[in-house]
């Protein structure tokens, strides 16, 4: 059964690279080559959902070793509970983006060849796959580099713009800089696994079974940490992500940001606590304040956008620190010998993982059907939506609900473990953690309060009201399977959310593989409906009752009250006696967060110019104002301006060394020549 | 199984429902005489719903879904939010379905849709409501999260019932953590029911209005669901600051009798929050928008301070 699960889970990766020579062959039928690829996709997203799912469920581990790749070092692939996790969740949003692309890209195949997209569509799905199922630093950083790769030339699919070309560069920069650290952090961890003689300290195993000495360990962790987190987008390596997502086509962005992340916090977890597994607190302290810093700053950022892709995109920054708050939180009770606690700490972060995969999936498809319905990126010239796109708008909803962590959807059930974690923390025995713990918190209900605000302005500005745009375009809703996609994703935010005490005790074998322990017997002690995480005493919610409630008094408050027919009169808007009102006059998205860009403008590089128009007649009485307003993250002022303008000087002063004459390269050779000898003896 | 915990459930529901606009009148009576004007009498907010139950609905006319559900939505927070702090007693059926962090998202998720609705019609006023509610909602929620955490550190649980069984069993009498959130408790109990400083709910002035302005345009049975959702809220926040730092007089034996007093209990309790209520309201002004931070930010130190006193004195 266990090694059959693996065979299934090798199929899904197979039939995922097959379907690229698939498209290849159908190139010329576009259509047919949309529904033959994507119906590929979905059965391996299927078989992979299928795989993971029960091998978490069923606790067990398997291994197998293929005989390619290089001589003498063959492949390794294993699935057990963490990574049949990762890998339900990679398969679960591929499945529903697969679905979703079926209506998705026909659209854009109208305007050009998608031959390449999906090539590299299912290429990223199967490299995403790969990397939970490598269980050899070569294999890894392979699947980890055709992940990367095929991301890179899904960004860069509209080349003809600057801009994606240029997003595509930064991307791909990022993504080198981190897999550079990950290459050496496993550098480390082989060398010390076997010596620098033998080859075989390459596979996870051996790491497992090595042991590391303190500070040899550090700087794997670190380097792995600094690595992984480039490409999760931690705060101050998020540069990229509100670059690449934003011009990727909208499946693909809800891909990258629902999974591609994951797998990055994947491989941290994998590391910390599979491969190294003994470690200091503070490794889990630095991991906590990273992921703080994230929530709080890419919330902050979030709310300052326009661009609704680049929103979600820097929301993505804050949930990836929401995951990092929980993970650092299970390394700190991991190191006190907590595992009890430990386990409740992964749990929320692992939860938050699967719901954050589902409900950015749906915003970002919602995004997309927005987008390709109305043209159009910027908020400020959107408006009225809900009128004209009924099923996105009620989808679109259902995900800024979840996001903002409001129950009873999904992103409130890990939210709430979270908090019930770090109330957890007065039980540590160091008085400095107990004391600085709690603040961790507040500033995770600051996440979480201006998360929902965040998510307000994106719906409201974007749906409701009037459209703002300067011309009134023909609106209409998106087509079939795109709905259907963001409807699965939809019911299953609520689902996660008013049931989590079943998935919990599903994802309980990975705490078990990880920590030791499993909080199933406490946390679903009293049925199906009632999550305790530690005892009923502490701490209980229902999310079933708390919808049915909700819900019930709904029905009969509207019931009581539609007794009376036909007691609604439509009426023009109320204008307070003036002139007619415009659509100018309504709140856009950046007066909607100017109270908080004031607030909280010291984290900013603001910029803001009012300029009248010099041609009226009196200064009192302008024609025209010009206001100019540019709002920067501080991290690109403070520390990429300077990491760029010193590259350009050391590239510059380098390439003075090229002459372009070949007597001075023979004079550098000869130089070098005597150098080593005179060192290397 | 034992009925009595449902009956006494329906009877707490039931209950604030019935008492809130009473409370309110109670609050706005207060006030005029400590101005010197003539009252409208107690149970003026009773024949303000009934009327406005009674109205046709004006409905803008591009408004949509969202703006009609949002007040059945406010009303069915505020009536599960009801059922859950315990009045009337300790054990009550829906108050293991939702601990306090369950009961700040109840009125979050409330809000969430409130604000959405103020951006429906596009007004100036609504999206301006909305946006100035928000900024408010994101600095009084860590404060009032921080101050709710000194207390559940004290009861080991973040259960209501359980942190007035705790209090009620004197294991944490007269604690100076808990005199600190509960001056936090105060100050942002303002902030969330709308109060002055931060609020005036009887102004309709185009600044200074905040949640008046989002719900602007209801009108009808919408408005009157909404304005008793209010003033249940209000209501319901005085419930948990009496149920979290005053709990003494509420039910824990699951009499009829023990519940009766309890009643009566709750009753004085409120009559005299509201006197605090108004004596603040009457000797502040309101303030600036972005005075605000300072006042919230004040509320948030107090509740850190609580928690730091936790730590070190307890």
């Amino acid at each position: 059964m266990t090694a059959s699960l693996l065979t299934v889970a090798s199929w899904a990766v197979l039939l995922l690279l097959f379907t690229g020579f698939v498209s290849l062959l159908l190139h010329r039928r576009q259509g047919l080559m949309i529904t033959v690829c994507f119906s590929i996709a979905c059965v391996a997203s299927a078989l992979a959902i299928f795989a993971g799912f029960y091998s978490v469920s069923s606790g067990s581990t398997s291994q197998v070793i293929i005989a390619v790749g290089l001589p003498d070092l063959p492949f390794h692939l294993r699935l057990d509970p963490l990574a049949g996790f990762f890998m339900t969740v990679v398969g679960l949003l591929s499945l529903i983006v697969s679905v979703y692309s079926f209506g998705y890209v026909r659209h854009i195949s109208a305007k050009r060849p998608v031959t390449r997209l999906v090539i590299f569509y299912a290429l990223f799905l199967a490299g995403m796959l790969m990397v939970v199922l490598a269980d050899d630093a070569l294999f890894f950083l392979i699947s980890w580099e055709v992940m990367a790769a095929a991301s890179y030339f899904l960004v860069m699919f509209e080349d003809e713009r600057v801009e994606n070309r240029r997003a595509a560069l930064l991307y791909m920069v990022v993504a080198h800089v981190g897999a550079i650290a990950i290459l050496l952090s496993f550098g480390i961890m082989s060398g010390l696994a076997t010596g620098f003689e033998g080859f075989h300290g390459y596979t996870f195993d051996a790491m497992r079974q090595a042991q590391f000495p303190p500070q040899w360990a550090t700087a794997a962790f670190l380097l792995a940490f600094f690595g992984f987190g480039a490409k999760a987008g931690i705060i101050p390596l998020h540069v990229w992500l509100p670059e690449a997502h934003p011009v990727a086509p909208s499946n693909i962005s809800a891909l990258m940001s629902g999974v591609m992340l994951k797998t990055a916090i994947y491989g941290m977890v994998r590391v910390a606590f599979d491969l190294i597994r003994t470690f200091p607190w503070w490794w889990g302290a630095l991991v906590l304040i990273v992921g703080l810093l994230s929530a709080v700053m890419g919330v902050l950022f979030a709310l300052m956008q326009n661009d609704l892709k680049r929103l979600l995109a820097y929301s993505s920054v804050e949930n990836i620190g929401i995951i990092l708050i929980g993970i650092g939180l299970a390394m700190i009770f991991t190191s006190f010998q907590m595992p009890l606690l430990a386990g409740l700490a992964l749990i929320a972060g692992l939860y938050h993982v699967l719901n954050h995969a589902m409900f950015k999936g749906l915003l970002f498809m919602g995004a997309g059907a927005v987008i390709h319905a109305t043209h159009e990126r910027n908020m400020e010239r959107m408006g009225g939506l809900i009128h004209v796109l009924p099923w996105t708008s009620a989808l679109f909803l259902v995900g800024c609900v979840s996001i903002s962590g409001l129950p009873p959807f999904n992103g409130f059930a890990s939210e709430w473990l979270t908090f019930q974690a770090f109330l957890l923390s007065p039980s540590l025995p160091s008085p400095l953690m107990k004391l600085l713990i709690p603040m961790g918190a507040a500033l995770l209900a600051l996440t979480a309060a201006l998360s929902a605000a965040c998510f307000v302005k994106a719906f409201g500005i974007t749906f409701l009201g009037h459209w703002r745009g300067p011309h009134n375009p023909h609106i209409h809703e998106v087509n079939l399977p795109m709905r259907l996609g963001m409807i699965m994703a939809a019911i299953l935010c609520l689902v996660l959310g008013i049931l989590p005490t079943i998935m919990i005790d599903w994802m309980d074998k990975v705490p078990e593989q990880l920590v030791g322990t499993s909080i199933g017997q406490t946390a679903g002690a009293f049925g199906w409906m009632w999550l305790t995480p530690v005892a009923r005493e502490h701490a209980s919610y229902s999310g079933p009752i708390v919808f049915l409630v909700i819900l019930s008094v709904i029905v009969v408050a509207w019931l009581l009250l539609h007794v009376r027919k036909g007691s609604i009169r439509r009426v023009p808007l109320w204008d307070c006696g003036f002139e007619k009102v415009t659509v100018r006059m309504q709140y856009t998205s950046t007066s909607f967060a100017m109270p908080i860009r004031r607030i909280f403008g010291f984290m900013f590089t603001i910029r803001e110019q009012v300029r009248l128009d010099p041609r009226a007649a009196h200064r009192l009485f302008p024609g025209t104002i010009h206001y100019y307003l540019r709002v920067r993250d501080r991290f690109q002022v403070w520390l990429y301006r300077p990491l760029i303008t010193a590259s350009f000087r050391i590239s510059r002063l380098v390439g003075r060394l090229q002459q372009g004459r070949i007597q001075a390269y023979l004079i550098y050779s000869f130089v070098t020549i005597i150098i080593l000898l005179m060192f290397m003896r | 199984m034992n009925v009595y915990p449902f009956i006494t459930e329906i009877l707490q529901i039931l209950l604030v429902l019935a008492i809130s606009p009473a409370f309110v009148g109670w609050v706005r009576a207060l006030k005029c005489w400590s101005q010197g004007r003539t009252t409208a009498g107690m149970l003026q907010p009773y024949r303000d719903i009934m009327k406005l139950f009674a109205k046709d609905v004006f409905l803008a006319e591009n408004a949509s879904w969202i703006f009609r559900f949002t007040p059945y939505l406010v009303f069915g927070t505020a009536v599960l939010a009801g059922g859950i702090i315990p009045m009337l007693s300790v054990d009550l059926p829906l108050s293991a379905t939702a601990d306090v962090i369950v009961l700040v998202a109840l009125f979050a998720i409330a809000r969430f849709f409130t604000t959405l609705a103020g951006m429906d019609i596009g007004t100036a006023f609504g999206g301006m409501g909305s946006s100035r509610e928000m900024t408010i909602a994101s600095l009084s929620e860590p404060a009032m999260l921080m101050a709710i955490f000194t207390i559940s550190l004290a009861a080991r649980s973040t259960s209501l019932s359980q942190i007035v069984q705790v209090i009620y069993s004197g294991q944490s009498v007269l604690r100076p953590s808990m005199a600190f959130a509960f001056l936090a408790f105060v100050l942002i109990s303002l902030a969330e029911t709308g109060r002055i400083p931060v609020d005036n709910p009887a102004t309709h002035l185009e600044l200074t209005m905040i949640h008046e302005a989002m719900i602007l345009e209801y009108s009808g049975r919408h408005l009157a669901l909404i304005e008793w959702a209010g003033m249940m809220k209000l209501t319901l926040f005085m419930a948990l600051g009496a149920a979290l730092f005053f709990p003494w007089g509420i039910d824990n034996s699951g009499s009829a009798a023990g519940a009766f007093l309890s009643l009566v209990f709750l009753l004085l309790k409120l009559a005299a929050g509201g006197v605090v209520l108004v004596l603040i309201e009457t000797g502040l002004a309101k303030m600036r928008l972005f005075r605000l931070t300072e006042f919230l930010g004040s509320a948030f130190l107090m509740a850190t301070l609580g928690m730091l006193s936790f730590f070190i004195l307890e």
